[in-house]
């Protein structure tokens, strides 16, 4: 871990001019990530800026019937929030199976968001990591790869994204609000992060210096047909080797709105719209489900220890779907 | 009724308030010197090569860093291969020896020590320091891949079996044949404390070393001969050792570092390993076993044979007794084992809990098992159709072997007979059910041990020697022996551990630390006893004057007689009496070795486990496990129970998710932190119950204790592979049983 320098600020202008001061600055939240990276010189900031006293501690009624999250809430606070937990409860049950309750109760919003990836050679700066180190090539294709993508990979990186949250977020076509030095705008979810690509050291689209304020929650009919299954290598405490956010809206046996996420496939929560839709207006049956799972996975490429994540997806879809519509007792 | 009878008892652990308080002091928090400096580890993130270049002058020049130890400035040491061997270092080879030049053999290999005035500063000067390398990309790692380079080790740790009968032809004979091949990959430690040593420097190179071990004079011994101490300049203490599981078998690197920088700069220095770099150093060697077996048509096995082959370094020939439980636990007349090493780019492996006996036993209990469905027979039932009445590795009858009553028992508890033969016929949702079993067996050790014992005029007993506690209960447990050998108040005995300055005791390993420390406790109480005895005969008006030992018993601090129990003197009466103020004894146990000789001698256990496993995802949990164990005579049910959960958690990470993963590229194992290293999580463990068997021996020690350190993981994973295949129909013969083998 370098040295650094640290303030502590109350508003927003001052988080953001602070940076100017500085060559490598960082904001910090909750730190239950960066402090990992900086001790393994992965991150190494010279100044951190303490942005948990910002007042974007706020749990807020929309006008349109949504909930807007302030991204200095906890993880736990929002888990447990009465709100989330009757209007949302896809996105509580996706927090709270992930982390362990110490993490989630410093861990914020925000930060859930700005979470990297768990990849073993991104941790390690012994080895190449295009993501680390731009250019130095991807340890990981070649190496060992069981937790990687499947999904919207590269040839620069197979990183994924491991959060649990931003699974649900996506399904729940959230909006994440952001502010800067050139204001405020808001990024709908499936923009926030982005696939590698030839930039795999960027993770999301936020522009420099901008910080999440808060994250907005439409409101939907999702709260009655719902699951959030998380496939991982033991009962608790451990990244999803393959997650899977289901929302539907049915009438009678019939769906009438679909929303499907997956997470630990790509390097961004994974949605796909024109497979979704294969189920609008259709009956709840598992020959629907399995026609929507191969659809998500048509274009699914393995890496060798990744590769029976193709197959675990597709369960994994199916298994969510049946426990959604109510064809299976809920995990 | 004597009260004051504590062997079998579940006493609490003595030392649990000082635990739970934090109290109880590790290695890395003994601050009792102001200006201690810090000591920061740089690992190698080259695999194999060379040093070509080192630049300390950036991390020298940040202010509060005193040195930067490398390869360049450290010599004068030690120069012989023995100065660096431990008590449990394997026979053949040189141990690696840091700093000792610029070859670099394993990935993590340390290449430098940074020391400075706070921890902080040493970690961020450990970052400054440039290191260029001669990369050597031709690296052998990966058991499987290099089973070609397999050899004979130049000796054994343990020597395999001979051959018995003609294996080869029983096997053509046999109507039913069986083989496959079991494999494991590398494992390590983690215990929770990390290994770290703290030196506290004392004038004229005198030092008081704190050390992450199991066994203070092994460490004590070790940094005597490399860098010339004497007894007095080197005092290794180790009160309390938080898990250890083998990790502190031999003394580890930062051991070696701390003490060469505190000599260096006559300052007190502290060196803690990262979490990361628990991952640089022994673990559990990848191993895999070919086995076949044959049988008659009616069950019972005609032929055994085992060829294994395990993973070694470049620079020791480590090995473990993998081959011989396979000749051991059932009887069969014809074996043959084999078991050879492969030399490759790591570090050199090193015992992990129940070494050997956990990976050889897992393979020959998948390989019966499956053995007993191929002849249609219940797999309990053909391991009691096929069970050992003596053993036949060494020709010689048990010390005792309640094996029987273990499988009787635990099947009992279980609900075994209810259990539907046939594979996939359990099922609950998309759950599938399987039940299954296996054996498993330890040896029951004794070792020479010497203790320490003085008894003072208030009737208060210390007792030391100098074990360790790590973890196992042994403050506990030793003090029960104490007080009941001396009739004593349990809180009238103090029992001491963990000072290389106390009476010789040997490594904590192997599980005989029960029985060869017990024995030792229990001896040197019986001195005591008996000179308390005879100065209880001599008091004025002795109403023992005439007795003999048999005509009194010790009971709660007083010398009773049996026939009347108004009649008794107190201890503290009869030394104030006798006007003595302190007994003291020091007594050295020997295990009786002619007797011992001539049997075999063995802890044992049947482990029963339900798992569900997810039939569309793959995931595996273990709903429900029996283990039952004959392990002698129980000194305290309360810690003896820990320890059999202890191992049957660890027996369940084995098979299903323990796993450090070598990246075969580069050489390195890329899991190096718990986040992606798994063991079980509370989530992960259901319910666990431990019986234990009676069983009477008066062979393996005076106690009759046989150690219960390992036999709780052992045959646990097995286990579950077998229920595995009884839940699914799929035998999968690699571990950890992760989701993907089962999908």
């Amino acid at each position: 871990m370098n040295r650094f320098t640290f303030a502590s600020v109350t508003d927003i202008s001052t988080a953001i001019a602070e940076l100017d001061e500085h060559d490598t600055p960082k904001y910090i939240a909750g730190g239950t990530n960066l402090l990992d990276l900086m001790k393994v010189n992965v991150e190494k900031p010279d100044h951190l800026i303490d942005i948990s006293n910002l007042a974007f501690n706020q749990l807020e009624e929309l006008p349109d019937g949504g909930l807007r999250l302030g991204a200095l809430i906890t993880n736990a606070e929002t888990a447990w929030n009465k709100q989330v937990k009757t209007r949302y409860p896809l996105l509580s049950k996706a927090i709270l199976s992930g982390a362990s309750a110490q993490l989630r109760n410093m861990a914020t919003n925000g930060g859930n968001l700005l979470q990297r990836t768990r990849c073993y050679y991104f941790y390690d700066t012994a080895t190449p990591c295009n993501k680390r180190e731009p250019g130095s090539g991807c340890s990981a294709i070649k190496g060992y790869n069981r937790i990687h993508a499947i999904l919207g990979a590269s040839e620069d990186c197979i990183a994924t994204h491991p959060s649990d949250m931003c699974v649900a977020l996506a399904a729940l076509d959230a909006v994440v609000n952001v502010t800067g030095r050139d204001g405020d705008r808001s990024i709908p979810f499936a923009n926030f992060h982005r696939l590698p690509g030839d930039r795999p050291d960027l993770d999301n689209t936020l522009g420099a210096g901008e910080i999440i304020t808060s994250v907005d929650l439409p409101p939907n009919n999702f709260a009655q047909h719902f699951e959030y299954l998380k496939v991982r290598d033991r009962a608790s405490y451990a990244f999803a080797l393959v997650s899977v956010a289901v929302a539907l809206e049915m009438d009678g046996n019939i769906m009438t709105k679909a929303r499907i996420a997956l997470g630990g496939v790509a390097h961004k929560p994974w949605r796909n719209t024109e497979a979704e839709n294969l189920l609008t207006n259709q009956v709840a049956v598992m020959e629907n489900f399995k026609k929507v799972a191969d659809a998500i996975t048509k274009d699914a490429l393995g890496y060798g220890d990744n590769s029976f994540k193709i197959e675990l997806a597709k369960r994994a879809v199916i298994r969510a779907l049946m426990q959604a519509a109510g064809l299976e007792v809920q995990s | 009724m004597i009260t004051t009878n504590y062997i079998g008892q579940p006493v609490n652990r003595v030392d649990g308030r000082a635990k739970v308080t934090g109290q109880a002091k590790y290695a890395a928090e003994f601050n009792v010197v102001s200006g201690i400096t810090y000591g920061f580890v740089v690992s190698s993130p080259v695999t194999k090569g060379k040093i070509t270049a080192v630049n300390t002058r950036q991390a020298l020049s940040q202010k509060g860093v005193l040195q930067v130890f490398t390869h360049e400035n450290v010599s004068g040491l030690a120069w012989f291969d023995r100065s660096y061997k431990d008590q449990d270092a394997p026979k053949d080879g040189s141990p690696f020896r840091p700093f000792q030049n610029n070859e670099i053999q394993f990935s993590l290999q340390p290449i430098a020590l940074v020391v400075a005035e706070t921890y902080e500063l040493a970690r961020y000067a450990a970052s400054l320091i440039h290191f260029e390398y001669e990369v050597d990309d031709q690296l052998v790692v990966g058991l499987e891949q290099n089973l070609d380079k397999a050899r004979k080790p130049k000796s054994y740790k343990v020597p395999v079996t001979k051959p018995r009968g003609d294996a080869n032809e029983a096997f053509e004979q046999s109507a039913i044949k069986h083989h496959g091949d079991y494999y494991h990959g590398s494992e390590h430690h983690n215990p929770m404390e990390m290994h770290a040593t703290t030196v506290i420097y004392g004038d004229d190179d005198k030092l008081t070393i704190y050390d992450k071990t199991q066994g203070v004079q092994n460490s004590q011994s070790y940094v005597k001969k490399i860098f010339g101490l004497s007894d007095d300049q080197a005092r290794v203490i180790s009160p309390f050792v938080g898990g250890a599981f083998g990790s502190g078998l031999r003394p580890q690197y930062q051991l070696f570092m701390a003490v060469l920088a505190s000599l260096e700069l006559k300052r007190s220095v502290k060196v803690v390993l990262t979490r990361q770099q628990m991952f640089s150093f022994g673990h559990r060697p990848a191993t895999l076993q070919k086995v076949i077996i044959g049988a008659s048509a009616d069950g019972k096995l005609q032929s055994i044979i085992n060829k294994a082959y395990t993973e070694t370094s470049q620079f020791e020939e480590y090995t473990e007794n993998i081959v011989n439980w396979s000749g051991y636990l059932y009887h069969c007349e014809n074996v043959d084992f084999d078991h050879q090493i492969v030399s490759q780019d790591v570090y050199t492996p090193l015992d992990m809990r129940a070494p050997g006996g956990v990976t050889g036993v897992y393979a020959i209990e998948c390989a019966v098992d499956e053995t007993a469905y191929k002849a249609g027979i219940d797999p309990l039932e053909f391991r009691m159709m096929n069970y050992a009445e003596k053993d036949l590795n060494d020709d010689l009858p048990f010390s005792s072997r309640e094996l029987m009553q273990c499988y009787l028992q635990g099947a009992e508890r279980f609900g075994w007979r209810k259990r539907n033969p046939e594979v996939r016929s359990m099922r609950e949702g998309h759950n599938l059910i399987g039940w299954g079993v296996a054996t498993g067996a330890w040896e029951a050790q004794q070792m020479p041990v010497r203790a320490k014992a003085k008894l003072s005029a208030d009737g208060k007993l210390t007792v030391s020697t100098a074990t360790s506690d790590i973890g196992t209960g042994t403050y506990t447990s030793m003090t029960q022996v104490a007080a009941e050998t001396l009739g004593l108040p349990i809180e009238d005995v103090l029992f001491k551990l963990g000072d290389s300055a106390m009476p010789l005791a040997p490594l904590q390993g192997g599980s005989w630390t029960a029985a060869s420390v017990g024995s030792a406790v229990k001896l040197v109480c019986e001195d005591i006893r008996s000179k308390l005895f005879s100065m209880a005969r001599k008091v004025d008006n002795s109403p023992f004057a005439n007795a003999d030992t048999d005509d009194v018993i010790f009971d709660s601090g007083k010398i009773i007689s049996k026939s009347n129990p108004q009649v008794y003197l107190t201890v503290s009466e009869i030394m104030h009496q006798s006007g003595v103020n302190v007994i003291e004894e020091d007594t050295t146990s020997l295990p009786n070795m002619l007797k011992q000789k001539q049997y075999s001698r063995y802890t044992h256990s049947a482990v029963f486990v339900e798992v569900k496993v997810d039939e569309d995802l793959g995931t595996v949990h273990v709903t429900r496990v029996v283990s039952a164990v004959a392990g002698g005579r129980i000194i305290n049910p309360k810690t003896a129970r820990s320890q059999v959960l202890g191992g049957v958690v660890w027996g369940i990470s084995q098979a299903l998710q323990e796993d450090t993963i070598l990246d075969n590229n580069i050489g390195r194992f890329m899991n190096h932190d718990l986040a992606e290293y798994h063991i079980p999580v509370n989530a992960d463990i259901k319910d666990i119950e431990v019986i234990f068997v009676e069983e009477h021996d008066d062979i393996v020690n005076p106690l009759g204790v046989k150690g219960l350190g390992e036999i709780g993981i052992v045959g646990v994973a097995a286990a579950i592979s077998n229920a595995v295949y009884h839940a699914t129909g799929k035998r999968v013969r690699d571990l950890p049983i992760q989701l993907n083998k089962l999908m």
